[in-house]
């Protein structure tokens, strides 16, 4: 059975629908990646896999017991909130001081333990939401936008270390990102996402299909074809206005 | 003859008290950014104790039913849309009002509406210590029972959904606590300084903490130096109890706040 099954999904969010008629399924160890322009729904969508919005129409069935990793797109601690590194990892299930040691090795940050968690870098913090992620043992590895905030190199590497989970713990991994010609290698299967599922498949068949070219330009290559795209794309869909929706 | 017949005696456990029930919630408070939410929800207590002298009913009874109906509504009406601090404006100081006009109908009892206002610590009986120690203990097992999920629903609500918990549930956990706390606190130190009991203990233990734990055991330990030293103080200076008690506590957090560049552990 697959890790999760979408059907029929639509979220309204006040009186904008954000994400209507989304079938989608999630087989065991796949990497798929959601791409998207602003607004087109894709933080939505992941919040919805995770139950944090109920759908008004469609169903989101996980397979029983799924065990999901989550890696939210932001992390704002108040600073009124102590919390180490250590303690952070023990939320909201304890773990021994050697899992949590190991998880901290896994993402690289096995020195910073005992930091407090307001003092990390941008990158530090990354690795440690995703050492989180991974003590849950998870069959099902959310990621979104995790990468924001990292210099290209710093993404890349965030990305080869993703793929290496992957191998390592043989959990499903599904991410929205904006890293584009990343993702193109990266992922087994891409998603193109604008309010509706407007293509998908292998990185390669998404990158030249017509509905992709119409959202993100023709060339790939750049980051720069993501914020030049058009809305006005002419493939046969009816796209109710994205940038409303957040 | 036993001790607590001796009125400081229930004084200093009434005190004791409230400070434990009062620490944990309170570092919740203040993660949450809810300072002002308790702040209402206290000062619908006075509505509470109207309602109770005008029913007859014990004013435990009548201070936590209106502290949980304004904190549910609260809760509510936040997740509308409503900017959050009008709207606790409006209900905090409304319910205040309607409390002190209601109390001012209230012929041929005779209320000392100074003691609810701003407690009455000395004059805690023995069946007030029950329901004081009653009501701490109810809430630090809520507390200690759901810590975990409290504190994943507090850092990110996300978070919390992705692993099985529902922070709306847990909002209400804290919401029914935090009237509890209120109702047994009216007593000791009023409707008008609990949420200083609840806020700054808290404030104070930060830069002692490197843990949520931590902070939440610190707080304690400075709202019960707080309570025994008010308590000192205001029989030593001819004071009022609640207000000195509220004093000490703020004299803390100001050491606090001075020595914190000095440790900044972050």
């Amino acid at each position: 059975m697959s890790l999760l099954d979408i059907k029929g999904l639509a979220v309204r969010l006040g009186a904008n629908t954000v994400l209507h008629d989304i079938d989608l399924n999630i087989g065991r160890g796949e990497i798929v990646t959601i791409v998207g322009p602003n607004g087109s729904g894709k933080s939505t969508l992941l919040r919805a896999i995770i139950g944090a919005i109920n759908p008004s129409a469609g169903q989101v069935r996980r397979k029983p017991d799924l065990r999901i990793g989550y890696v939210p797109q932001q992390l704002h601690i108040d600073p009124t909130l102590p919390l180490t590194v250590r303690r952070f990892l023990g939320l909201p299930r304890r773990v021994s001081a050697a899992t949590a040691l190991a998880a901290l090795e896994q993402a690289g940050v096995a020195p910073l333990a005992d930091r407090p968690m307001s003092g990390l870098s941008g990158g530090q913090f990354q690795r440690v939401l995703l050492a989180r992620a991974l003590l849950e043992q998870p069959e099902l590895l959310i990621l979104d936008e995790a990468t924001q905030g990292l210099d290209q190199p710093g993404s890349a590497a965030f990305y080869r270390r993703i793929e290496n989970v992957r191998a390592r713990l043989g959990c499903a991994v599904l991410m929205v990102s904006h890293d584009l010609h990343v993702v193109m290698s990266a992922s087994d299967r891409v998603i193109c996402l604008n309010g509706h599922i407007c293509c998908e498949g292998a990185p390669k068949h998404v990158a030249s299909a017509p509905e992709y070219r119409a959202l993100f330009g023709a060339g790939t290559q750049g980051a720069l074809a993501l914020y030049r795209h058009h809305h006005s794309h002419d493939h046969d869909h009816d796209h109710d206005t994205p940038e409303a929706a957040i | 003859m036993n001790f607590l017949d001796d009125f400081i005696i229930r004084a200093a456990l009434a005190g004791l008290g409230v400070a434990v029930a009062a620490a944990p919630l309170g570092c919740f408070v203040v993660w949450r950014r809810m300072a002002y939410f308790g702040e209402a929800t206290a000062h619908a207590a006075i509505l509470g104790v109207a309602l109770s002298l005008a029913l007859s009913l014990p004013v435990f009874a009548g201070v936590l039913t209106v502290a949980l109906l304004m904190a549910l509504t609260v809760s509510t009406l936040s997740g509308r849309g409503y900017a959050m601090d009008t709207l606790l404006g409006v209900m905090a100081h409304a319910s205040l009002a309607a409390g002190l006009v209601a109390v001012s109908f209230l012929t041929g009892v005779r209320v000392d509406l100074m003691a609810y206002l701003f407690g009455d610590i000395l004059a805690v009986s023995r069946g007030d210590l029950a329901v004081i120690w009653g009501g701490a203990g109810i809430v630090t097992t809520l507390v200690v029972w759901r810590w975990s999920a409290l504190l994943t629903a507090t850092l990110n609500t996300d978070l919390a959904y992705a692993s099985g918990i529902d922070p709306r549930r847990e909002q209400l956990i804290l919401t029914l606590a935090l009237a509890v706390v209120v109702a047994v606190a009216i007593k000791v130190v009023g409707a008008l300084l609990i949420a200083a009991m609840l806020i700054i203990p808290a404030a104070a233990a930060r830069s002692f903490s490197r843990t949520p734990e931590a902070m939440a055991l610190v707080a304690a330990g400075i709202g019960a130096v707080s309570a025994l030293g008010g308590l000192a103080a205001s029989w030593h200076f001819d004071t009022p109890t609640g207000p000195t008690i509220v004093c000490v506590s703020a004299l803390l957090f100001a050491g606090s706040a001075m020595g914190a560049p000095l440790r900044r552990s972050g």
